[in-house]
C-alpha cells in the first residue's frame, strides 16, 4: 500500500523511546522513581523502545523498493502474485 | 507546565508533566501524519475499503487481534481480571484460539477465494438477498455498539484520570463538559485517520497500538509483579480461586465466574468465540486485506501467537491490583481546590470520607452526584473499570506515564476505527450499493465510504450515551454479541460444510436465533443486576444465574441451539440451490488450496498445532 508500515512504526519508537532515555538519565536517581521501586524505568525502557525503533527503521531501509510492508526475507513461500501492483 | 491528576476516590496523585503530553502528541501526530500519507493512494474503493488488498500477513494478523483490543480487552480484560481472577484469560484461550485456528484453516479459503468484499455479501453468495440484508442491518448496529463502548471507556477514563481539568479550569469551562469533550474528540481524531486512508489507516494504527500497548503494559507488569513478590506473592494474597483457571469450574457456586465448566467450554469456546471470530467482519476484514489468499490463511494463525499471551498484560494487572495493600480511601477534591485557587479562593483540599475499595480498586462512585454506588443487599460496588488506570498512575513515574496513557488512548481509538471501517464497507456495499442505489461510479462508492464514515461516528456518539448505564463494559459488550453472532455461527457452519442448507432456512433461522436470545434475556435474570432493567428479566423471571456472564453464555448457547434446529428443519423441507451454484462457498464442493509447493513448516496446518499445542501447555501451567 505504498508506505511501509515499519517506517511510522519505527519513527514513532524511535522517538518516544529517545525522549524518556534522554529523561530517564537526566532525572536518575530522583525521588520520582520511589513509585517504580527505585527502577530508573524511563531510562531502561527508554532504551529498549529506541533499539526496537531502530531496529524497525534497519527493516524499512533494507526493504526499499521491495515489497509494501513485508518482511525482507521469505519471498518464494508466497503464492506469485500476478497482475499485483508493486508498491513504490 | 505541570498538572495535577488524581483518580476518584483513591487518593492516587501523580503529575504529568510536558514530557507526558509530547509523547501523547507524538502518538497523534503519527496516527494523523499516517492518515495524511495514506490519502495519495486512496484511488478506488478497494483501495479505501479493502485496503486495495496488497497488505502482508504479519501486518494483518497483528492488526486482527487489535481491532479487537479496543476497551473489551484492556479495561474490560483489566477489570475482570481484578472479579473473577485469572480465570478471566480463558476469555483468550478457550475463548479465542481454537476458533481462530479454525477460521484460519477452514473458514478464510471460502472469505477470499470467494471474492466476497465483506461478511455480509458471502452470505449473499450463499444464501439469498433477504439473509444478507438482516445480518448487514444486524451487524451495523453491533459495529456502532462496539465503537460507541470505546468511546464512552475513553471519556470515562478521560474524565476519571483528570486529564482535562486544568484546561478547562483554565478556561473557566465547568469539569461536567469533560466527558462530553472527551468523545468529541476521540470522534473528530478517528473520523480524521479513515476518511483519509480508509482501511489500510485503521490497519496500520492497529499495528502501531498493539505494539504500544506491550510497551506501555510489559514495564507495568513488570513493576507490579516486582512490588507483590511475583506470581507466587499473588498466590498467597488472593488464593487459589483467583490464581487457577479451570479449579472449582465443576460447580457454579465454587469459581467467581458462576458458571460450570461445560458452559463456559460450549457457551463461550465454541458460540460466542467462534461466533465472533469466525464471522464478525470486524476482524475478519484484517485478513480479507491480505495479499494473498495463503496469506488470508496466516493473518489468523499468527494473532493467534501473542493473543494467547496477552492476558499477563492485560489481565495480570488486574491480579496485582487487588494483590497490593488496599489504598488509604479519600477523595481529595483538588479540581475544585485548584478552581478555587484559579479565582484567588481558599486552597484547603475538601476531604469526602467514603467507603474502603479493595487494592487499588476503589468504590464506584455516581459521576454526576459523586455519591457511593451499593448493590441491593447495600454493599458498596467496587469501579474494576479503574484497575489498569490506577496501576499505571500507581507504579509509573512521570515519562512512562505519558506512554501508558498514550497505550490506553490508542487502544480505545482503534477499537472505534476497527468498527467504523466494517461499519462503511458494510454500509456502503451490502446496504447501499444493494438496495440504495445501484450501478453507480466507483468514484460515487468512495465518495459514499467517506460519508458512511462521518455517519457512523454519529452513531457511536449516540451509543456511547447509551451504553453509559452499564456497571461492567465487557457484560455490556458479551450481551450485544451473544444477541447477534451466536445465531450467525449456526447460520455459516451449515451453509459452509452443508450443501443442503437453504437460504429461507438460514434466514428464519438468524431471525428466530436472535429473537430466541433476546426472550432468553428477558426471562432470566443475573444474581449481581441490580434489578429488573436491561440486564435481564423484562418479560418474567424464571431463572436466576449467579452471574451476568452465566447469563450470556447461556443465551448464546440457547440462540445458537434454536438457529441450527429451525435452519436444519427448513432446509430439509425447502428447494436446495444448484451444487453448481455453491462451488467455492461449501466445503465439500471446493477444491481444496494448493500446498503441495509448500515445506511442511510452511503449511498453515504445522503453525496451527503448534498454536494448539502451546494452549495446551498454558492452560497445564495455569490449571
Amino acid at each position: 500500500m505504498g508506505l511501509d508500515i515499519r517506517w511510522p512504526l519505527g519513527l514513532l519508537f524511535f522517538i518516544t523511546g529517545g525522549m524518556m532515555a534522554i529523561y530517564g538519565a537526566v532525572t536518575h536517581g530522583s525521588a520520582i522513581y520511589e513509585k517504580s521501586l527505585s527502577v530508573d524505568i524511563n531510562l531502561i525502557w527508554g532504551l529498549v523502545l529506541l533499539a526496537f525503533g531502530s531496529f524497525m527503521l534497519l527493516l524499512a531501509w533494507n526493504a526499499r523498493g521491495r515489497t509494501s510492508g513485508a518482511p525482507p526475507v521469505l519471498p518464494s513461500t508466497e503464492e506469485p502474485q500476478q497482475n499485483r501492483p508493486r508498491a513504490h | 507546565m505541570t498538572l495535577t491528576l488524581s483518580t476518584l476516590a483513591t487518593g492516587l496523585t501523580t503529575n504529568l508533566t510536558i514530557l507526558d503530553w509530547l509523547i501523547m502528541l507524538v502518538y497523534f501526530a503519527f496516527v494523523l501524519g499516517t492518515g495524511f500519507v495514506l490519502k495519495r493512494y486512496m484511488r478506488t474503493s478497494t483501495d479505501f475499503f479493502l485496503a486495495g488488498r496488497r497488505l502482508p500477513a504479519w501486518v494483518c494478523g497483528l492488526a486482527f487481534i487489535s481491532a479487537n483490543l479496543g476497551a473489551q480487552e484492556v479495561i474490560g480484560m483489566g477489570a475482570s481480571g481484578a472479579k473473577y481472577g485469572i480465570v478471566t484469560s480463558q476469555f483468550y484461550w478457550i475463548g479465542a484460539i481454537p476458533a481462530m485456528v479454525f477460521v484460519g484453516l477452514f473458514m478464510m479459503p471460502f472469505y477470499y477465494g470467494s471474492k466476497a468484499r465483506s461478511v455480509p455479501e458471502y452470505l449473499k453468495l450463499r444464501y439469498d438477498e433477504k439473509t444478507r440484508a438482516w445480518n448487514a442491518g444486524s451487524f451495523a448496529v453491533m459495529t456502532v455498539f462496539s465503537s460507541g463502548i470505546s468511546m464512552y471507556a475513553m471519556a470515562i477514563l478521560i474524565q476519571s484520570l483528570h486529564v482535562f481539568d486544568g484546561l478547562f479550569l483554565h478556561f473557566g469551562l465547568p469539569l461536567g463538559w469533560i466527558f462530553h469533550f472527551s468523545i468529541f474528540l476521540s470522534a473528530i481524531v478517528v473520523l480524521g485517520y479513515i476518511s483519509l486512508g480508509g482501511l489500510t489507516s485503521a490497519i496500520y494504527n492497529e499495528v502501531l497500538q498493539f505494539f504500544l500497548i506491550v510497551a506501555g503494559f510489559l514495564p507495568l507488569v513488570w513493576i507490579g509483579l516486582k512490588n507483590v513478590g511475583g506470581w507466587h506473592g499473588i498466590q498467597r494474597t488472593l488464593g487459589p480461586a483467583y490464581t487457577h483457571s479451570w479449579r472449582g469450574l465443576a460447580h457454579a457456586n465454587t469459581n467467581p465466574l458462576g458458571t460450570e465448566w461445560y458452559a463456559l467450554v460450549f457457551g463461550l469456546g465454541f458460540v460466542l468465540s467462534f461466533g465472533y471470530w469466525c464471522t464478525d467482519f470486524l476482524v475478519i476484514q484484517s485478513a480479507m486485506a491480505a495479499e494473498s489468499h495463503l496469506a488470508a490463511r496466516r493473518v489468523p494463525l499468527i494473532a493467534a501467537i501473542p493473543k494467547m499471551f496477552f492476558p499477563f498484560l492485560v489481565i495480570l494487572p488486574g491480579l496485582i491490583a487487588i494483590s497490593i495493600p488496599t489504598v488509604s480511601q479519600h477523595f481529595t477534591a483538588q479540581a475544585q481546590t485548584a478552581a478555587a485557587s484559579t479565582r484567588g479562593g481558599p486552597s484547603s483540599a475538601a476531604v469526602v470520607s467514603i467507603p474502603e475499595g479493595r487494592g487499588l480498586i476503589p468504590v464506584e462512585l455516581d459521576p454526576i452526584s459523586g455519591r457511593v454506588l451499593r448493590d441491593n443487599k447495600g454493599q458498596p460496588l467496587l469501579n474494576y473499570d479503574l484497575a489498569i488506570p490506577n496501576m499505571l498512575l500507581h507504579f509509573f513515574p512521570t515519562g512512562i506515564l505519558g506512554l501508558g496513557l498514550t497505550a490506553l488512548l490508542a487502544s480505545f481509538m482503534s477499537g472505534m476505527a476497527g468498527n467504523v471501517t466494517a461499519f462503511n464497507t458494510v454500509w456502503t456495499y451490502d446496504l447501499y450499493q444493494s438496495y440504495i442505489h445501484k450501478g453507480a461510479s466507483d468514484e460515487h462508492y468512495l465518495w459514499m465510504g467517506r460519508m458512511a464514515t462521518i455517519g457512523g461516528i454519529i452513531l457511536s456518539i449516540a451509543a456511547a450515551y447509551f451504553v453509559s448505564s452499564f456497571n461492567n463494559i465487557m457484560d455490556a459488550l458479551q450481551l450485544v454479541f451473544s444477541f447477534v453472532n451466536a445465531p450467525l455461527l449456526a447460520t455459516f457452519l451449515l451453509g459452509m460444510f452443508w450443501k443442503r442448507t437453504t437460504g429461507h432456512g438460514a434466514f428464519w433461522g438468524l431471525m428466530t436465533g436472535t429473537f430466541a436470545a433476546a426472550v432468553h434475556t428477558g426471562l432470566t435474570l443475573p444474581a449481581d443486576a441490580p434489578g429488573v432493567g436491561i440486564h435481564g428479566g423484562w418479560i418474567a423471571v424464571l431463572h436466576v444465574y449467579p452471574s451476568t456472564m452465566a447469563q450470556n453464555f447461556w443465551t448464546a448457547i440457547w440462540a445458537f441451539s434454536v438457529c441450527s434446529v429451525l435452519t436444519i428443519g427448513l432446509s430439509l423441507l425447502t428447494e436446495p440451490r444448484k451444487e453448481e451454484e455453491l462451488v467455492g462457498l461449501v466445503y465439500s464442493l471446493t477444491p481444496k488450496p494448493a500446498e503441495g509447493h509448500l515445506l511442511w513448516y510452511q503449511k498453515p496446518v504445522t503453525l496451527a498445532i503448534a498454536v494448539l499445542a502451546m494452549l495446551v501447555v498454558l492452560n497445564l501451567v495455569f490449571l
